[in-house]
């Protein structure tokens, strides 16, 4: 068995037989000509017929696949409109009187160096329709056209490997058949990773160098989430395989079962069954695995990967798609949290020791109070959108939910100020993710309208294991005592206050402590959206606790 | 001449679809347009150009209008700009 290590472009698993797509494309000959203005008209013909061709091409896709995936024949086409391609080409040809197909090979790779130099994921996929249209023109140019619309032939569940995949190539197979998709290199964005995602089926990118060892026919396992890729599985790849198309089905079926159905336990108590999500790209699942609301929406996303701070109304504008699609669903937003585990350039951090236990969450935000300003106002704007609710993070001191709190109330005098509107009932709560926190809950409930519990946190904190060291896996415990007494008398003091309490890390997914967290008095679990249905189940059938 | 800026809202920023329908408005009108992000300038009526500068969501982009029917381009441009990034 050969094991091939990528990065997941689509998610899924899979099993079938490999189909190796060669790259026929041979580099082109460079011959000098005496009849330029000839060659000239070589080109414009060549470039006529491709456009036809790739017309023929988009037609082709409509009928068979949706508006979006034959969109990409569009774009190739008014790239070859566009003029930079042919007007690059006919220079090559003056200036070189070179043949037609040197000259589009050249101006390809110049156009392709060019999206290169961005370094940016999205416009080096784009090389790829560089190469689709460069392989159509000398295609058309060479005169043996119509090659694109000769569909390939392929046996049932079959995993197409190759180097990349272009458009083209891909329209020329049979999707009914195929299985997965396995490229050494490709990006997320590429045409082929769309269209495994529209299709469900995984597709992995990146795996490297393999094609030339592998042998069509031979069985292989594809683990999009892992972006694993199993050649001649053993035993215990096929087993794993076996187990993990069980566990699926049996989420498709408790989808049938349960979609729908309240969130109410045994004893007649209904339990906030909420989704954790940390991108706009994640809305979709948390409507599609029926959550009744966000229980934690990490902003962090906003933050990551970007130059500069992303400003209040590109944070407005994100809020507001949020809230639109929550459809007045409780939608819980948590402040800026960066440090730990996630970094973000804009917020020009410095190299911590220790980041879990440093600058980060509420202190860094009080300590910038320009950037978590940027940030609630473009949350109190938004919130006329929907149901928002703001939650702050890392919390250990009174004076600190004070603070913020104040901070909310005077941007709301402002807003007030400014006609700008604003949810005079949006609710403000925080997180208790350290054992501070949830040893003076009794004083922090006063202050707030709900606690939601950072289990991950939490536990690190309280048994001082950190949970991204593995060597310490075994003292990380989510049931050690000491974290279910923190769990029990923040929800008791929060119901003192009479406020809800729910739980929003790792724990509130696993549904072996499902029982154990309703009676210490959970109101709310928030979990990763495939896991809402699972826990339904559970607290349907659960005593559940009236404390 | 007309000029403006925008501020990307998209969360794709500028790709190829974009591109290709912003091409499609600039090459209607009688005037050169140019687009301007983190200091460079392309023109926008190749797509290519346009690519290279890899606008995000979040980047600042002005647009310079110069020709016969600049005003009613601008406005196009603006439009476009508003309803889809």
């Amino acid at each position: 068995m050969d094991i091939l290590q990528g990065v997941c472009a689509s998610g899924g698993i899979a099993v079938g037989r490999i189909k190796v797509i060669k790259d026929e494309s041979k580099p082109a000959q460079k011959r000098t000509i005496q009849n330029v203005p000839a060659e000239i008209e070589r080109l414009k013909n060549a470039v006529e017929i491709t456009k036809e061709q790739i017309g023929k091409l988009y037609e082709k896709t409509l009928e068979s696949a949706t508006e979006e995936e034959a969109e990409i024949f569009q774009i190739h086409i008014m790239m070859l409109e566009d003029g930079s391609l042919t007007e690059c080409c006919e220079s090559i040809i003056y200036e070189q009187s070179v043949n037609a197909e040197y000259a589009v090979t050249e101006a390809a790779d110049i156009l392709s160096a060019a999206l290169l130099d961005t370094k940016d994921d999205y416009m080096m996929g784009r090389t790829t329709d560089i190469e689709d249209i460069k392989n159509e023109l000398l295609s058309a140019l060479s005169g043996e056209g119509n090659k694109l619309n000769s569909e390939m032939f392929l046996e049932e569940n079959t995993v197409i490997f190759a180097h990349d995949l272009t458009p083209s190539q891909t329209v020329r197979l049979d999707k009914n058949k195929i299985a997965a998709f396995v490229t050494e290199q490709g990006t997320k964005n590429s045409h082929a990773a769309i269209l495994a995602r529209t299709m469900k089926i995984p597709s992995i990118i990146g795996v490297g160098n393999c094609i030339n060892n592998i042998i069509n026919g031979e069985e292989c396992i594809v683990n999009g989430e892992e972006g694993t890729v199993f050649i001649s599985p053993d035993e215990k790849a096929k087993s794993d395989f076996n187990k993990q198309m069980a566990n699926i089905e049996q989420r498709e079926q408790a989808l049938l079962k349960l979609k729908g159905k309240p969130s109410i336990t045994k004893n007649g108590k209904r339990i906030k069954l909420y989704a954790n999500i940390g991108s706009i790209e994640d809305l979709k699942k948390v409507t599609d695995n029926d959550a009744e609301g966000i229980g934690l929406f990490r902003s962090e996303f906003l933050y990551i990967g970007r130059h500069e701070l992303p400003d209040e109304e590109t944070q407005f504008k994100a809020y507001k798609k949020v809230l639109e699609y929550m459809q007045g669903k409780e939608t819980i937003i948590r402040t800026l949290d960066i440090g730990a585990d996630k970094t973000a350039e804009c917020l020009k951090q410095t190299k911590e020791e220790n980041p879990a236990m440093g600058y980060r969450g509420i202190r860094m935000c009080l300590d910038n109070k320009e950037i978590f300003t940027a940030q609630l106002r473009a949350l109190l704007r938004a919130s006329v959108y929907g149901k928002l609710s703001i939650m702050f993070p890392m919390i250990v001191s009174k004076e600190e939910v004070i603070t913020a709190i104040k901070m909310v109330e005077d941007i709301k005098c402002c807003l007030k100020e400014d006609n700008i509107p604003y949810d005079e009932n949006i609710k403000i709560g925080i997180m208790i993710e350290t054992p501070a926190a949830a040893l003076i809950s009794d004083e922090l409930a006063p202050l707030v309208d709900f606690f939601s519990i950072g289990t991950n946190d939490l536990v690190q904190y309280t048994l001082a294991c950190d949970r991204q060291n593995h060597k310490v896996d075994n003292i990380y415990n989510q049931s050690h005592s000491a974290v279910l007494q923190l769990i029990k008398t923040t929800c008791h003091n929060a119901h003192t206050s009479g406020i809800w309490v729910g739980i929003c890390g790792e724990m509130a997914a696993d549904t072996n402590m499902t029982e154990t967290l309703l009676e210490l008095g959970a109101d709310e679990l928030s979990v990763s959206p495939s896991y809402v249905l699972p826990v339904r189940e559970r607290i349907i059938n659960s005593g559940g606790n009236h404390a | 001449m007309k000029e403006f800026t925008y501020k990307i809202n998209d969360e794709i920023g500028i790709h190829a679809r974009p591109a290709g329908n912003l091409a499609k408005i600039a090459k209607e009108s009688e005037c050169d347009v140019t687009i301007s992000s983190k200091g460079k300038n392309a023109d926008l009526k190749k797509i290519f150009s346009v690519l290279s500068l890899a606008v995000k969501c979040g980047d600042e982009i002005k647009i310079t209008v110069d020709g016969r029917d600049e005003a009613e381009t601008a406005e196009k441009i603006k439009k476009y700009l508003t309803e889809k990034l």
